[in-house]
């Protein structure tokens, strides 16, 4: 059972293959960040470049599945016919300290009405999608 | 080494707009109303359409100036000038290349435009029909999040979370917009009057926006001309001369999946300072605020980064009384803006802005020799500019 329903447009690291290793470390259940080893930062979203130090080598290091909620939103308008009719859903705007504080996009589990601490603890829960075609996986979090 | 500014430089010497639709009730094409509207600024302008020999826009209009240069019988096409960026980000940009065409001798009569038809094309507020999601959108659309309100709303919570900013402060910056469009026969919320218990009563897009925080869906077309400062006195009307225009962003605000590290912001933290530094002004000789809605909670942190007010101010200076015309301290959108007048990604501000300088708008502030129009927040690059009377040159 899927946080929401089925029918969302699917994940694809798109034709450069850009965040193609963060995709796979989905299915394996492993959060992979990228990591400068020019100078020794972790960097996100996926890029090419470092933008601190401008090397072009980045590499993609397992980053423990632990955050802090830095902000959320509470969604009631559905704005994609396949979540017509659902109702509250809840996104959440995650900083992971073990990875330089960037930050993630993913649902928030559990009530979608419950009270959203900004600043609370929360772990990663990956969402299996394996009768998609291709399949893929959804990275969430959950109170802790 | 000269000074290197536009202030005083270029005038906006007229202004147009078809009338407003709510989206796919235009019965002209988009291609249709930005000639319209650009007819209309020429005639307000008092010039020959013809002598029009530049455009200016921004958003990727899909109006583009070869064409509407062939359609319109220009004589010599000298400018044609795209502002990047999405939204209403770029709306004083636009306004902003103009006058720097005209004022470095590129141009001589530069129209800045925006026509948006989403009956004939796409709606802004829906989502994507596509079965996939690639690039970083991947990282965002399968977790519901997809609309503007829904890219821009964790700003909006993470600031009022900062600095104790009330629902009401956001609903007073509605309240402004809709009260404005009563007076404004242009608007398409003329008639359709707001109060606090109906706002409270509207329901949830995305908290903490109620549906009256969000910007309409409309088609229309609205135009400026811009011409050097040297025209002004062969104008009929009382000209606006451009004091200063600003784009652009801070730091990294581009940074992919909600990364950028001023990230509570409306992206104007340098742009401001910048506008300001131009124009030889501040935020407290700004007599009349014009500040893009595409969503309230926008508003809200553009006016703190343009210096209206500190954050933890802005439940004191976001009060209904404060921003009407002609009794406020600090009059707000006073044609009712992209909330109630139309949603014409801004231009209608800068169209309402010289109504304020002229002294003819249908709100009109007591005081109007400054006028600031800032334009679509939380996009990036984002850009403002300040309109003066003669008085403050």
């Amino acid at each position: 059972m899927s946080y929401l329903p089925e029918g969302l447009p699917a994940p694809s690291a798109g034709a450069d293959g850009l965040s193609t290793p963060y995709w796979e470390g989905t299915r394996r259940e492993k959060l992979l960040i990228q990591f400068c080893r020019g100078c020794s930062h972790w960097q996100w979203g996926p890029e090419w470049i470092c933008h601190r130090c401008n090397s072009f080598d980045l590499d993609w290091r397992e980053v423990e599945g632990r955050g802090v909620i830095y902000s959320y939103q509470r969604i009631w308008h559905p704005v994609h016919p396949a979540l017509n009719g659902h109702g509250p859903y809840i996104a959440a705007l995650v900083e992971l300290p073990a990875a330089g504080n960037v930050r993630m996009v993913g649902n928030l589990l559990g009530d979608p009405k419950q009270d959203v601490p900004i600043g609370g603890s929360v772990e990663a829960v990956f969402e299996h999608h394996d009768s998609a075609a291709p399949p893929f996986t959804l990275v969430h979090w959950r109170l802790i | 080494m000269a000074e290197r500014t536009l202030r005083g430089q270029a005038v906006i010497a007229g202004i147009g707009e078809t009338p407003y639709y709510k989206y796919g009730q235009s019965p002209d094409s988009e291609f249709k109303l930005a000639l319209r509207a650009i007819l209309a600024a020429a005639k307000d302008a008092g010039i020959d359409p013809k002598d029009i020999d530049g455009f200016a826009s921004y958003s990727n209009d899909r109006n583009d100036p070869s064409r509407l240069a062939a359609a319109l019988g220009t004589k010599e096409l000298r400018f044609s000038n795209m502002q990047w960026g999405g939204g209403g980000g770029g709306v004083a940009a636009a306004v902003g290349n103009a006058a720097a065409a005209v004022t470095t001798g590129m141009a001589n009569c530069v129209v800045a435009f925006r026509a948006l038809a989403q009956g004939q094309f796409a709606r802004f507020g829906r989502g994507t029909g596509a079965p996939l999601a690639s690039g970083d959108d991947a990282f965002t659309i399968p977790y519901g999040v997809m609309s503007p309100a829904q890219k821009f709303v964790m700003k909006v919570v993470r600031f009022m979370h900062d600095h104790g900013v009330k629902q009401e402060a956001l609903r007073a910056i509605s309240l402004a917009s809709y009260h404005h469009a009563q007076n404004n026969p242009r608007a398409v919320m003329h008639g359709r009057p707001l109060d606090e218990a109906k706002y409270d009563a509207s329901r949830w897009i995305v908290e903490p926006f109620h549906l009256f925080d969000c910007c309409l869906e409309n088609d229309g077309a609205a135009a400026v001309i811009i011409m050097p400062a040297d025209r002004a006195k062969d104008l009929p009307h009382k000209p606006s001369y451009l004091l200063s225009a600003a784009g652009g962003s801070d730091h990294r605000c581009a940074a992919p999946i909600h990364n950028g590290p001023n990230y509570p912001s409306s992206h104007f933290a340098t742009v401001a300072p910048n506008l300001y530094a131009m124009a030889k002004l501040g935020p407290k000789d700004i007599d009349v605020v014009q500040c893009y809605e595409n969503f309230t909670g926008g508003v809200l942190m553009s006016l703190v980064e343009h210096g209206f007010c500190a954050p933890e101010e802005a439940n004191d200076l976001l009060r209904l009384e404060n921003l009407i015309a002609p009794t406020g301290k600090m009059p707000l959108n006073t044609s009712g803006g992209n909330l109630a007048e139309c949603y014409m990604h801004g231009l209608e501000l800068v169209n309402e802005a010289v109504r304020q300088i002229r002294g003819v708008s249908v709100n009109q502030a007591s005081k109007n020799d400054a006028v600031i129009v800032i334009g679509g927040p939380m996009v990036t690059p984002v850009s403002s500019l300040i309109l003066g009377s003669e008085a403050t040159l």
